[in-house]
């Protein structure tokens, strides 16, 4: 075929284009000019102070405290999500009847708002009438304060996010497992593989794709917190539960500080950034057989 | 492997499987129950309540402007959903099925811009709203988070399938590429439709964040924040009717999600898959 240049084609991307350069493009170089600015929006005197909120970011602990909570939290969410999504999808994958139910099941919170989730589970593990606690009462154990102590609420929050974002990682395990060819298994039957010895040598191998997007999707998602923290305990007990998002969330609209909040927005992007990369970089194997 | 531990094995994946649904489903259930048990009856472990009670629900009504609320999340998702559903067809039948310089490197480009956390973009979004005099105004709720590259990416793959053939003879017929979008191309993609409507419009309606940026009347409100600040202004102990709230909240994209079931599986693990 003849290649043409079609000028209508550029007619037709110009709208996106234009939304793109307008709500993308231009807020991000944007964010890189307020982050050498001092302003609290109202001001018509934006002075230029060069690296002063950078300087700022270094030595603010209450950012360090926030990006700590934030790496805490992915560090118990991450495992969590990847041991209990892969336990379900194994199930899932074996011949048995309704597997479009639990499915679909698994599936509910993905779909349902932060919102719903975290009201739903600031109730049931509050420590006055919540159905965790109580159900804990009636085997003796004492109520624990899931939400409001400083050990629990980042472990808690961690578990919450797990329970909503499970059905999908699910999903995405499912879709690995069936990918890997039947063959594998029968060689290794040949050859007298135990089930748990399949597990370790074929399953987990052959489903480092699915793991690697499992990983990043959940880190990415993990230093974006801030629903459940908002909802569930207001960052407290003591700023044990800010995240970094609730932090620049503070910074811009409560001391109206927009220089600052994008600076910590922008080193925020950069490390979600730099993370995913070195993910991809560390754990991606070649899975050849 | 013999017969017996075939079953055994067996059944213990149905456990878990089993397990796993009481996990996911129970929380929900305790929640609709809690919107209508009796204050008495909240904190009981009872699963079947011994009184139904609307009272929950009356008390939430009078304190937020529930159907408003309502109409705002359906014009907020909506509209994010209208825009988006527009606008990257076009472009993703550009990207697509025509020839043009600089095609490559821009749908590079798109991609790329998936890669940008919306924490980068939050505040100086929110400054443009400001400066646009679009605080508290359906526009500013709408139009700053209209910009969705994965719509692009899923009409692109789609759109790739459609016979040349067909757009051959409309040309000949001297249909214009926009005619042909919506009268060949978009019909034909209905499950490509379906599947950035459902995930576009899941977005807004969930989110949170967004709206607590660009809205403080609460006239303007969407349901999501509405509830948040309702349950958030120490309804002390009022758990029924802040349940009673995020059951409202819950139920729109429930029921489009048990009609529309595999789409929104799809449309969320193409999601990933794109990585």
């Amino acid at each position: 075929m003849v290649k043409r240049n079609h000028r209508s084609a550029y007619l037709l991307i110009l709208p996106y284009l234009l939304f793109l350069g307008v709500f993308l493009i231009y807020p991000i170089l944007f964010s890189v000019w307020l982050t050498f600015h001092d302003w609290n929006i109202v001001s018509t005197d934006i002075p230029f102070v060069g690296l002063e909120n950078y300087k700022r970011l270094m030595e603010d602990e209450l950012f360090f405290t926030s990006l700590w909570n934030t790496v805490r939290f992915i560090l118990i969410n991450i495992p969590l999500q990847i041991v209990l999504a892969l336990l379900l999808a194994v199930a899932l994958n074996q011949p048995i009847k309704g597997r479009g139910f639990f499915r679909g099941a698994y599936f509910l919170p993905v779909v349902t708002s932060g919102v719903v989730i975290s009201f739903l589970w600031a109730w049931m593990l509050s420590t006055d009438g919540g159905i965790i606690n109580e159900v804990l009462g009636r085997i003796g154990i004492p109520p624990v304060p899931w939400l409001t102590s400083e050990t629990w609420a980042i472990p808690s929050l961690a578990w919450v996010a797990a329970w909503k974002n499970l059905g999908y990682y699910v999903v995405i395990f499912l879709a690995g497992l069936q990918g890997i060819p039947k063959n594998l298994y029968e060689a290794a039957r040949m050859d007298g593989a135990s089930p748990v010895q399949n597990f370790f040598r074929i399953t987990l191998p052959m489903l480092n794709p699915a793991m690697l997007l499992v990983v990043i999707l959940s880190t990415i998602n993990g230093f974006q917190l801030f629903t459940e923290p908002f909802i569930m305990t207001g960052g407290g007990p003591a700023n044990s539960s800010l995240s970094v998002v609730m932090y620049i969330y503070k910074n811009a609209f409560q001391s109206l500080d927009m220089g600052y909040a994008a600076t910590i927005g922008l080193v925020l992007a950069l490390i979600i950034l730099t993370v995913s990369l070195l993910q991809k970089r560390f754990l991606e194997r070649d899975t050849y057989y | 492997m013999d017969r017996i531990s075939r079953g055994l094995k067996r059944m213990t994946m149905y456990l878990i499987l089993i397990a796993g649904a009481v996990l996911f489903i129970f929380p929900f259930y305790w929640m609709v129950l809690a919107s209508i048990k009796t204050p008495e009856e909240v904190f009981d472990l009872s699963l079947i309540p011994s009184k139904v009670t609307w009272d929950s629900y009356v008390y939430m009504f009078d304190r937020i402007p529930v159907w408003g609320s309502l109409l705002n999340s359906f014009i907020f998702a909506g509209g994010v959903t209208l825009i988006t559903l527009i606008f990257t067809s076009m472009a993703g039948y550009a990207l697509a099925r025509l020839e043009f310089r600089g095609r490559d490197v821009l749908f590079s480009v798109i991609l790329l811009t998936m890669m940008i956390p919306f924490q980068l973009l939050m505040i100086p979004l929110y400054i443009i709203v400001v400066k646009l005099g679009w605080m508290n105004t359906y526009a500013g709720l709408v139009l700053p988070v209209s910009v969705n590259a994965l719509g692009i990416f899923i009409f692109r793959q789609f759109f790739r399938t459609v016979p040349q053939e067909l757009i051959d003879a409309a040309r000949i017929d001297g249909a214009g590429e926009l005619k042909i979008l919506f009268r060949i191309m978009l019909p034909l993609s209905k499950p490509a439709c379906v599947t950035v409507a459902i995930f576009t419009f899941m977005g807004p309606w969930n989110d949170l964040l967004w709206p607590l940026l660009v809205t403080r009347d609460q006239e303007m409100m969407p349901l999501a924040q509405a509830a948040t600040l309702f349950g958030l202004e120490g309804q002390g102990g009022q758990w029924g009717s802040i349940m009673a709230v995020t059951t409202i909240l819950a139920v729109p994209v429930v029921v489009l999600y048990l009609f529309f079931q595999r789409y929104f599986i799809e449309s969320v693990s193409s999601t990933g898959m794109k990585g």
